[in-house]
């Protein structure tokens, strides 16, 4: 069956610095990868290249989504085709609430005028299944919101969206015991046969009520090792050693 | 990736014109001649003639401004001062001649006056071609009139204040507004009056190389209570067009003001615009103001915080494209003690457009426990625009809180990478950003008003993609 993504030998440079050096990756309809690497070996790089950002420049390899070339595609028009991703860093956007700008989003991902009703009651249902505060949704979005506010509105706005590939990049990273479990209890709402998700993470917390089918460790710009979901929990506790370069 | 472009806005709902069909329109330039023409034209009493002239004597003392835009391609000689439209001004909107009648129905006004408003005001060129208030505030004792009116039928109230907010001799242009001033509104709102509903004055500039030269004067009487709306657009002609208006209010013990503009001039306009209030004993003037138009604006309000416990907010925004040299700000003067002021301006600009913010505030010796606060945010959305910010603070005591913030910044590529990740194109993130920024200040004006702002920066920011 056709892959729902492919990234084929892709380089990419920021500010004339090579990061991703011929990376390859597959994920299929249904998939759950983990992805994970130390730090500055490129894999929030591979989600803003993936989305074709335009600060980081593509100097080799094609991507592959849905059977379509998305290599050069703008970025909202790879969104529209499907692609979701979860921030490291979420921005913050005055004077636009929550709502509003999710409310745009919606309509503009699905191509369709949104019923105002049916929206509410799903955004506060999902944003109380988050655990988030009920003014939320109203307030400016990410300004002033804790880490831990900031990642769960990135799931929020996922489960809004309603993607066919979700990556998330550290959406755990700096979050306590229960935001984990919520995020994770999030990613498993959203998880259906139909759909795929690509999770940037350094810790197997987040992983442990998914399905996990395959981890890749992205070393240096290049992925050097993939293996089933037992690789994670060996990852987390004797860390990437073997699989840098020179050791 | 290509980037994508925001072009300028060609196509522009203010930009359509009528035919120059005026009664009268003045020969080009400046002259005692003039001055004494467009008095004679409108039967003044000579005390009025009076100030005319001795404000042509000082225009012509007076240099122009030293700082601030270039104002070297204003040239009088190419600027009629007078344009008296073909009618009289009207009480019944069915009486305005029909070519008028419909500029003003496209600009909206009648449908809000029927919705919103407790008075409308019109001027077409020169001269109010329409007035009304609603009966009850008639009852009320309230004045809601043009100039001309006001100078015939209440002489006494309105001698005693007009010149007396704003000076002839305060600028050169304010000079200018005097010895060829025309059209505006006078209103007098008594004692504990309070309307619940604005009174608007929209003013139409649609003859090509002319001036407005409207005064407002406004009296708010102890605790009474007023919000007034000002609208201004015209069409875009290929030469210079002046407005030169002038908006003198005075609000007495109690008494609580808010003005609001939205101003939309054509981008060959040069506006030069003075407003000043008077703000007694716990009185308030709130301005709430957005610039859009014009080539090239000056545009400064004060509020001379003259009575223990005054009050005065001042909200700004200014939105320069291509071609815009907006130089706006505000001025407050704390005379007496507990006074406050905050001030919060926001500017945008874009494809080389400049913005200035530029206020003074003066703190008195004698401004005791007085507060003022100040924040002014910028926003460039590309290298080639300005913004900068050019503040003079003189406190001269200190027991006053003052604060002061100023940030200016280039819209952040990575916020619209963000916001293109969920669908938006890249003209739709820069608008949500660029909306949001505006957010605080739009809220300000009347909801009708918030969503009429809203369209303009659609307006500013649309464009093809190329
Ligand atoms: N926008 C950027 N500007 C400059 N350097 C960048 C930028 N993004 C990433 N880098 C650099 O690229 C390398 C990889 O970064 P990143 O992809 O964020 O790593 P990771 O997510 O694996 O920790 C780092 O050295 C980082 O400093
Ligand atoms: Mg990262």
């Amino acid at each position: 069956m056709e892959k729902l993504l492919k990234v084929e030998g892709v380089s990419a440079k920021v500010n004339d610095k090579e990061i991703l050096k011929g990376l390859n990756l597959e994920i299929g309809k249904g998939e759950t990868h983990i992805i994970m690497g130390p730090n500055g070996a490129g894999k929030s790089t591979l989600a803003n290249v993936i989305l074709n950002n335009p600060t980081y420049q593509k100097t080799s390899g094609k991507i592959f989504f849905d059977g379509k070339d998305i290599t050069d595609e703008k970025v909202d028009e790879i969104a529209k085709s499907g692609i979701f991703m979860s921030f490291q860093t979420p921005e913050e956007i005055a004077g636009v609430s929550v709502f509003n700008f999710l409310r745009t989003a919606k309509g503009k991902i699905d191509g369709k005028n949104v019923n105002y009703f049916d929206f509410k009651e799903e955004l506060e249902k999902n944003a109380k299944a988050l655990k988030m505060k009920a003014d939320m949704i109203n307030r400016d979005l990410n300004v002033g919101f804790s880490g831990g506010e900031k990642k769960k509105d990135e799931i929020l706005q996922m489960l809004t969206l309603k993607p066919k590939l979700a990556i998330l990049d550290e959406t755990d990273s700096g979050l306590d015991v229960d935001a984990i479990r919520t995020v994770s209890k999030g990613i498993q709402m959203f998880k259906n046969d139909e759909n795929a998700v690509l999770i940037i993470t350094h810790s197997t917390k987040i992983l442990q009520a998914l399905k996990v089918d395959f981890v890749h460790i992205l070393v240096d710009g290049k992925i050097v090792y993939t293996g089933d979901g037992s690789l994670a929990k060996e990852i987390e506790e004797n860390g990437y050693k073997r699989f840098e370069v020179g050791v | 990736m290509p980037k994508t472009k925001v072009e300028d806005v060609n196509q522009n709902f203010y930009d359509f014109k009528n035919a120059d069909n005026f009664e009268f329109k003045m020969d080009k330039g400046l002259s005692e001649e003039i001055v004494r023409e467009i008095s004679s034209k409108k039967n003044e009493p000579d005390w009025v003639i009076e100030i005319r002239l001795k404000a042509l004597e000082i225009y012509q003392k007076l240099e122009l401004p030293v700082w601030g835009p270039d104002l070297s391609e204003l040239n009088m000689d190419e600027i009629s001062t007078y344009v008296k439209p073909k009618t009289e001004m009207k009480e019944k909107w069915e009486d305005v001649p029909e070519e008028i009648k419909d500029t003003f129905d496209k600009l909206g006004i009648p449908k809000a006056e029927h919705e919103y408003l407790a008075g409308v005001g019109a001027q077409y060129d020169s001269e109010v071609v329409y007035h009304s208030i609603k009966e009850e505030l008639l009852k009320q004792g309230v004045i809601y009139t043009d100039i001309d009116s006001a100078i015939r039928d209440y002489p006494e109230i309105f001698r005693e204040y007009f010149t007396k907010c704003v000076p002839l001799s305060e600028h050169k242009f304010i000079a200018l507004h005097y010895a060829v001033f025309s059209g505006g509104s006078f209103v007098y709102v008594p004692k504990g009056v309070k309307l619940e509903m604005p009174l608007q004055s929209y003013f139409r500039l649609n003859s090509p190389e002319s001036g407005q030269f409207e005064h407002t004067l406004i009296i708010v009487d102890e605790g009474a209570s007023l919000q007034f709306i000002e609208g201004c657009s015209a069409p875009k002609y290929n030469k210079v067009n002046l407005h030169a208006g002038c908006v003198e209010l005075f609000v007495k013990e109690g008494g609580y003001l808010r003005y609001s503009t939205i101003e939309n001039w054509s981008k060959n306009m040069l506006n030069l615009n003075t407003k000043k209030a008077i703000v007694e004993k716990d009185a308030q003037v709130d301005w709430v103001s957005g610039s859009f138009g014009s080539k090239i604006s000056m545009l400064y309000p004060m509020s001379v915080l003259k009575g223990e416990n005054a009050k005065t907010e001042y909200t700004g925004i200014s939105f320069a494209g291509k071609g815009q040299n907006l130089d706006t700000g505000f001025k407050v003067a704390h005379l007496a003690p507990n006074t406050s002021s905050v001030i919060n301006s926001r500017s945008i600009s874009k494809n080389g457009g400049i913005a200035t913010y530029r206020s003074l505030v003066s703190i008195l010796p004698n401004a005791t426990g007085s507060k003022c606060s100040v924040t002014c945010d910028g926003l460039m959305l590309d290298d080639i625009s300005r913004s900068d910010t050019i503040p003079v603070n003189n406190v001269e005591t200190c027991d006053v809180e003052f604060s002061h913030e100023a940030k200016v910044g280039k819209i952040s590529d990575e916020a619209i990478f963000y916001l293109m990740t969920r669908g938006l194109s890249e003209e739709d993130a820069k608008a949500m950003i660029v909306r949001g920024f505006a957010n605080p200040i739009s809220k300000e004006f009347p909801i009708e008003y918030a969503v009429e702002m809203n369209r303009l920066i659609n307006l500013e920011l649309e464009g093809s993609i190329g």
